[in-house]
């Protein structure tokens, strides 16, 4: 079996076991590369039908084609969509003139997404970290438990082999789900490439540049590429010595920013 | 806070016109033309993933820092930064902390949990799972180790072979990690010593031996300074063996499960149209549509119809390590937990466990306490019989005997425990067909404990370390021999009402009178007596057939025929009799008349009964019976007549003839 087939089949193996251990279930869709992917992977576990709602975090500063996606891949995978945006925050004015970044990232996402799972009671999410994105990632579990308040206590986590899972779900506490944690950024492309999943044209290169990795428009620059194809992107990446997220302007604005972020609950 | 800030992304990112061209290959071809490359690039064929263990401070975070240097697989600029970050903190520059990403871990000077890291040696990539050493971190070592195809396991040259050293040795055996290069570290401050290095090396191999682990390699390395790692440097001239890469290159990566038989565990089972798709993943063989398989436990066969696929065409065949939907040609109801098999394979069955476990709950494991253990997609709950013993990790002896008997494993130990579970559970041997022989322990649906099932794939019995098969001065050879005949087993298996007491009292008669050693057992006689402690639940007419099995393996060895007579609905149990009882020995006669035939004769009234609910569980009525496969016989009642039917038995025991020394079944 190709390296490509066993993460496939490793993720389909997770997904199955989260959708038999808990019964309120949902997945954040960022309708990003790898969320897409997650789309194609559950689609293959459940044979065409995804059965549990996709959970998208509205920030209201999505880039107007991934809005177009949306809209589109709605229809065409048949999704079970939910729409969820913070809009006391809107209402307080929290946006990028007046807040720093990690704070407006915070509320418009991290925050949307505990109303969610407070609102649906929600026992377990899917998403699609991985690995390679960032240290903190890194620590994380297939299964990994978010307490009440959403913290991660990467510092004293249950352990996880041989495919068992922690399936304890306590009040107000939920498990996320990582089917693609030991996929890399390569692997997602090279993926993209053979499965030919659908993706947003963001992606691809236009006057010289692309983006790499999609959030916020005011926050997210494109970085310097050629790249105009799946082929070019995966030939980009075997050469690049720069990381996925250099474009992202939350995971810089200071030091630990990114292990900030994620121990108050974000992905 | 950026300066400034546009109300609007920048137009050339704004909406496409027309329709989006979402698809990749739609958008490679509008663009660019198909350049589509179909060929994957060799070096992602094959992913190799590596586990460093060993004692606290012996070097492995230096290590894989080193590693990774020397295989230029740094991201650009990391070195500069962690060295920036080093000098802002006054702190000298260390490999180790290249991995030691989080701020704590920094600080503590120890890594926190596994991370995989990636680098390629031009030979193909791998993926370190960096297992700190820290005693505290045990579970998360566990948690990296268990899906390492290899080891490195690093000792200090100057503190030698530690606690740890041993202690991980221990766990990497329990996991199944059989590839292992010892690397003993830090040599530069042994004054580069052969001597002090072949020292560890013989004391290391010694202790190695007694847990069945035989390192690949052993080799003398300074991670700090990249000696022996990839390239060799000038300080260690009398070290002819490889480098790290070298000796890390030559591992084969195993999968050799795939010439197993089938083993696929039932994840789920599917209905949101009109087929019913048994989702799963294979653990060891291959499936391809029109296989004969068979669900344990219960024994419920079926053919494979499909291998289902969505975004393609259905499969032709799948094999281990893929996640499968199948849909079957027959209507059967198999729920999670079910493990397919073909029917002449089939795993064992069981519901009492041996095994050797390691422990990483925060309370103790409790002798007499309930848990839950899991084992592929199988749970249920278990109760700890007995502690038989704690081995001490870092010397492998009992620690238990000397104060006496052990009520409790506490956190980090190892020990041998038997096990009572509320269901039966299926399984093999861990040597043979490892996910199938192995299972974790969960308290409160989280995992506290991992272990392996200690049984021998030679007799399938649990391998006891208390108990030893004992053997007088009479072998079976000598007591056949004296009469004349082999001993054997004549299994009588069907309804009730269908013969089996009839012809078992002809057969034996018949048998005595042509001067055979014979004997026989009815099963209403087994319950009345030894099995009178047992009901008809599932499990106690595992038990009851398990008990009878049991007899008539003795009375076969004391040379006697056995005739046995028991409705023994269960193809596996029938089957874990067979198995117990020497090849060629046991005659499974199917004495088969149909139902309604059986309820008309009634003899005991039993099928009245059991039709107005007064008797529950009966078979043909309210459980089920499961038709032998490969019986030796099957005698139609309903057409036969008794003398027939013996005469039949008859023939098929004289055909156990002698040949040389044995006898054997033609």
């Amino acid at each position: 079996m190709d390296h490509l087939t066993q993460l496939e089949q490793q993720s389909i193996f997770i997904f199955r076991e989260a959708y038999h251990y808990f019964t309120k279930i949902a997945m954040p869709w960022s309708m990003g590369k790898d969320s897409n992917v997650l789309i194609w992977l559950a689609r293959k576990a459940f044979y065409g039908k995804i059965p549990f709602p996709l959970l998208h975090i509205d920030t209201t500063f999505e880039f107007p084609e991934m809005y177009q996606f949306r809209d589109w891949a709605k229809e065409y995978h048949s999704i079970d969509l939910i729409v969820r945006v913070n809009e006391d925050a809107i209402a307080r004015g929290v946006n990028y003139d007046t807040h720093d970044p990690v704070t407006v990232t915070h509320e418009l996402k991290t925050v949307a997404l505990q109303q969610a799972i407070t609102e649906h009671k929600w026992q377990a999410l899917i998403t699609g970290i991985r690995r390679d994105e960032d240290s903190t990632r890194a620590k994380e579990r297939y299964f990994s438990p978010r307490n009440a308040d959403f913290e991660w206590d990467y510092k004293d986590q249950p352990p996880e082999f041989w495919n068992q899972f922690t399936s304890r779900v306590g009040p107000g506490e939920h498990i996320r789900v990582q089917p693609l944690l030991d996929w890399t950024e390569l692997d997602i492309w090279l993926y993209i490439r053979r499965e030919n999943i659908p993706i947003p044209g963001l992606y691809f290169s236009r006057e010289g540049k692309r983006f790499r990795s999609l959030g916020c428009w005011p926050i997210t620059h494109p970085v310097p590429s050629k790249a105009r194809t799946v082929d070019d992107i995966i030939e980009e990446l075997r050469h690049t010595k720069t990381s996925e997220r250099a474009g992202r302007a939350q995971d810089h604005h200071e030091r630990n920013a990114m292990q900030k972020l994620r121990a108050k609950g974000f992905m | 806070m950026p300066a400034t800030l546009t109300k609007e992304p920048p137009a050339a990112y704004a909406a496409t016109s027309g329709s989006p061209a979402f698809f990749p290959r739609e958008h490679t071809h509008s663009i660019s033309g198909p350049v589509l490359t179909q060929t994957t690039p060799a070096r992602e064929k094959d992913r190799f993933y590596i586990v460093v263990v060993g004692h606290v401070d012996h070097g492995k975070s230096t290590f894989v820092g080193r590693l990774l240097h020397d295989t230029d697989s740094l991201p650009h600029g990391k070195i500069e930064q962690v060295k920036k970050a080093c000098a802002a903190e006054n702190m000298d520059f260390e490999y180790a902390f290249l991995l030691d990403a989080l701020l704590e871990e920094q600080e503590q000077n120890i890594t926190i949990d596994t991370t995989r890291i990636l680098f390629n040696t031009g030979k193909r990539d791998y993926a370190i799972i960096d297992a700190p050493g820290h005693r505290e971190f045990l579970k998360n070592m566990v948690t990296g180790a268990a899906s390492a195809s290899a080891a490195f396991l690093l000792i200090d040259s100057r503190e030698g072979v530690q606690d740890q050293s041993r202690r991980h040795a221990l766990l990497l055996s329990l996991l199944g990690v059989k590839q292992l290069i010892v690397l003993v570290n830090k040599m530069d401050l042994s004054d580069y010593s052969e001597e002090r290095f072949n020292g560890i090396v013989t004391e290391y191999t010694a202790f190695l031996s007694t847990l069945g682990l035989q390192p690949n390699h052993f080799i003398p390395i300074t991670a700090r300074h990249g000696e022996n790692i990839a390239n060799r440097g000038d300080n260690m001239p009398w070290w002819q063996g490889p480098t790290v890469i070298e000796a890390l290159d030559s591992f084969t990566n195993t999968a050799a499960l795939d010439d197993k038989p089938l083993r696929l565990p039932l994840q789920d089972v599917y209905r949101w149209d009109a087929r019913r798709i048994f989702a799963g993943r294979i653990e060891s063989g291959r499936i391809k549509p029109g296989d004969k398989i068979v669900f344990s436990p219960g024994n419920k066969a079926a053919t494979v119809k499909t291998i289902e696929n969505w975004n393609g065409p259905l499969l032709e065949s799948a094999g281990t390590g893929e996640s499968v939907g199948i849909t079957l040609a027959e209507q059967i109801f198999v729920e999670r937990g079910a493990v397919a098999s073909p029917a002449e394979n089939i795993p064992y069955i069981t519901q009492t466990i041996s095994a050797r476990i390691f422990w990483l709950g925060r309370e103790p494991l409790r002798q007499q306490r309930t848990y839950k253990i899991r084992l592929t997609t199988q749970e249920t709950s278990c109760i700890i019989t007995r502690i038989e013993r704690v081995i001490d990790s870092a010397t492998l002896e009992s620690i238990s005997s000397a104060e006496g008997h052990t009520l409790q494993i506490n956190r980090h130990e190892v020990a041998d425990i038997t096990i009572r579970t509320h269901k039966p559970i299926v399984f093999d041997s861990h040597d043979n067909i490892s996910p199938l022989g192995r299972f974790v322990i969960t308290d409160n649906q989280q995992i506290a404990g991992g272990g392996i099932l200690l049984v021998n794939d030679a007799d399938g019995q649990k391998n006891d370390s208390h108990l030893h098969p004992t053997t007088g001065k009479v072998d079976r050879r000598a007591r056949e021999s004296r009469n004349g005949h082999p001993g054997a087993v004549i299994w009588l298996t069907g309804l009730s009402g269908s013969g089996k007491s009839t012809i078992a009292a002809e057969l034996e008669r018949q048998l005595f009178d042509l001067g055979r050693q014979v004997y026989w057992i009815d099963g209403d006689n087994l319950r009345l007596g030894l099995n009178s402690d047992l009901g008809f639940s599932e499990e106690d007419r595992q038990e009851n057939i398990r008990r009878a099995g049991e007899i008539a393996r003795h009375f076969a060895d004391a040379g006697t025929i056995l005739i046995i007579s028991l409705i023994s609905p269960s193809l596996a149990s029938r089957n874990s009799v067979r198995d117990r009882v020497d090849r060629g020995r046991f005659i499974e006669v199917f004495v088969n008349a149909p139902l309604d035939v059986c309820a008309l004769r009634d003899p005991k009234g039993l099928y009245a009964k059991a039709k107005t609910g007064e008797i529950q569980n009966f078979t043909g009525i309210s459980a089920p019976y499961e038709i032998p496969t490969t019986p030796e016989l099957e005698l139609r009642t309903d057409q036969l007549s008794v003398g027939d039917c013996v005469a039949k038995i008859l023939d098929r025991v004289n055909a156990i003839t002698r040949t040389g020394d044995d006898w054997v079944s033609i």
